[in-house]
């Protein structure tokens, strides 16, 4: 193992409390249900694709900014894992878009 | 403020240009490399789906409530994980190796319901009486895609019309060769699965080194939080895969 180490008092400042985390946990759980749930909606039609596509987008935001800790720490970490993210959807639209797969 | 999170204990850490951990910055960048990773695979996916021409399709094998099971489970392990790193960070180690070895279980579990998924849908079999697919096909209901190919296949006299006393029994396996479908899937969910196993070793390393004396500690806890910044990224994957590939691609009109 590494000699790397990290400031522990510094954790403690700003970050989530472990009562938080457990209510992010289930929030998530939440979601995920509603998600569930919101398939078997047939009424929802098309629409079912936007508000899916929502309800991930913000778990994925709140995993990354809470259990991930980029809300707390430094942004250049943010900037370098949003940048991959950015890209990798730029790819995922530009290829759907080449492939006449978007519509 | 953030600078502080990963600022070296004295005497212990060389400076950087940054200020920044350099393994730590490395990590963020193995993160948003392997972000465009998963993103090309997920394209691959989407551009190729419903253009395969013959097998099992997504509505045919796709089981929601059981991978809404194993995505819980891994949503889980993602709050233990960081449950884990909190522990050490307050000192209390006892509290962190459970939380660490409940992490590699349910990462473990994930990998189980996967296995059975995988397995499932390569022994894929379609049951089902002529008569009751053609009452469905009558009210206009959704019958699944291989369903509908064998009713057209085997249900069907030389007039068109349906053999009602006859039943159909036949292996509609996926597997990654069957079609555009399977090889894009398990392709996927593959290298997913691959990613979160290597997540449970590495944990479970951890796991075993913290009861060598001075390796883990609340000082030394980059390892840990390197790990949990990994657990967490597959977990993210996954909330993304579970909507495009699983909820999308049950939904008829997508």
């Amino acid at each position: 193992m590494s000699q790397d180490t990290t400031v522990v008092e510094s954790h403690d400042e700003g970050h989530p409390t472990a009562g938080l985390y457990f209510k992010i946990a289930m929030i998530l759980s939440a979601v995920t249900a509603i998600e569930v749930g919101i398939f078997y909606l047939e009424w929802l039609g098309h629409w079912i694709i936007p508000v899916l596509f929502v309800l991930s987008a913000g778990k994925f935001a709140v995993v990354a900014m809470y259990y991930m800790h980029l809300k707390f720490d430094h942004r250049l970490f943010s900037y370098m894992f949003v940048g991959g993210f950015v890209l990798a959807t730029a790819v995922i639209f530009a290829l759907m878009f080449l492939f006449q797969a978007l519509i | 403020m953030a600078q502080e999170h990963t600022a070296p204990v004295h005497g212990e850490h060389e400076e950087t240009y940054t200020g920044l951990n350099h393994r730590k910055m490395l990590m963020w960048a193995f993160l948003g490399s392997d972000c465009m990773f998963f993103g090309s695979l997920i394209a691959t996916y989407l551009v190729y789906k419903g253009k395969s021409l013959s097998g099992a399709m997504p509505m045919d094998v796709f089981d929601i409530p059981v991978t809404s099971v194993s995505t819980f489970v891994l949503l889980m392990s993602s709050m233990s994980m960081v449950l884990a790193y909190a522990a050490l960070t307050r000192g209390n180690i006892k509290a962190f190796r459970i939380w660490m070895v409940s992490t590699a279980i349910m990462g473990a579990t994930f990998i189980g319901f996967q296995v059975y998924e995988f397995s499932s849908f390569a022994n894929y079999h379609v049951h089902f009486e002529c008569a009751e697919i053609a009452e469905d096909i009558a009210q206009d209901k959704h019958v699944k895609p291989g369903d509908e190919h064998f009713f057209n296949k085997e249900c069907l006299d030389e007039n068109g019309v349906v053999k009602n006393d006859h039943h159909v029994d036949a292996d509609y396996g996926l597997k990654p060769q069957t079609n555009l479908f399977g090889t894009t899937f398990f392709t996927l969910t593959g290298f997913h699965g691959a990613h979160v196993t290597l997540g449970v070793v590495w944990l479970l390393s951890i796991f075993f080194l913290s009861f060598k004396r001075g390796v883990v500690t609340p000082e030394k806890n980059l390892d840990v939080d390197l790990a949990a910044l990994y657990w967490h990224f597959v977990d993210v994957v996954w909330i993304v895969i579970f909507t495009v590939v699983y909820l999308f691609g049950v939904f008829p009109g997508y």
